[in-house]
């Protein structure tokens, strides 16, 4: 991938899962064009379909008048992602481990964790004004001088 | 999504093609799943070799589908994982939970 490409992309969507297609193509096609390689787009792809998800499941509660933002921002090779809803606020310590024995056949808390295991890292924070924003963040080609991850 | 059923030597094929993920994918296979167990089957294969996409709820329903079956005293088992729905079963260790196949005539016989 050609670490001096730069792109900035806004998303907003009202809280239906079926725009999660759309925004994740959208994305997706975007890093295509950036010369992103499919490995790294398919697991961007999932990071991003999970946060999406929480977004408007346990943030907006598939309120379809909230509506979910999201932002990219690829620079000097780093790409950030920003997802952010209306909510009431997010506690990310309060989510159980997946891999603990009493959890393991849980259908549910894994999102979290998938997200963490596909990019480097992953910081959720509160929104000025309500509601959650998570920041995720992938090095897609080496930084100056650096090694790509 | 698409999942297309069939029975082979009595064990119930549900040959799933497309995403498993939240909001259709998730719920047509919980649905495939109820419809096969109301139709009596208790030994149920669920080919994953044409999922190009598994999210976490996803993975759910295949968590879910898998204590249902067992809680009625039957089998579930998966086959022909593409190797990125394996990675995903791997990182959470569920891939130790279900027994998977890449071979059909091995999975039917297993059961």
């Amino acid at each position: 991938m050609n670490p001096t490409a730069e792109r900035q992309l806004h998303l907003t969507i009202g809280s239906r899962f079926e725009n999660i297609e759309l925004v994740q193509m959208t994305v997706d096609e975007t890093l295509a064009e950036l010369g992103a390689t499919e490995e790294h787009r398919h697991w961007i792809g999932l990071a991003l379909r999970e946060a999406l998800a929480n977004a408007i499941k346990h943030g907006n509660r598939q309120d379809t008048g909230k509506q979910v933002d999201v932002d990219l921002d690829l620079a000097d090779g780093e790409l950030v992602l920003r997802v952010s809803d209306e909510g009431g606020g997010f506690d990310p310590d309060e989510v159980k481990d997946p891999l603990a024995p009493e959890n393991r056949f849980r259908a549910d808390g894994r999102g979290i964790f998938y997200m963490k295991k596909f990019m480097d890292d992953v910081h959720y924070g509160f929104r000025p004004g309500g509601g959650t924003i998570v920041v995720m963040r992938k090095r897609l080609a080496p930084a100056s001088g650096g090694q790509e991850r | 999504m698409n999942i297309q059923r069939r029975v082979r030597e009595g064990v119930t094929i549900l040959e799933v093609e497309g995403k498993v993920t939240i909001g259709r994918g998730d719920v047509a296979l919980r649905d495939a799943v109820h419809v096969a167990l109301a139709g009596g089957a208790t030994k149920i294969l669920i080919a994953l070799g044409g999922v190009s996409t598994i999210d976490s709820s996803g993975v759910g329903e295949l968590v879910s589908a898998f204590t249902t079956v067992t809680n009625r005293g039957g089998k579930l088992k998966l086959l022909h994982l593409p190797p990125k729905v394996n990675d995903i079963l791997q990182i959470t260790q569920l891939i130790t939970v279900f027994e998977t196949y890449d071979n059909e005539d091995e999975a039917i016989t297993s059961f």
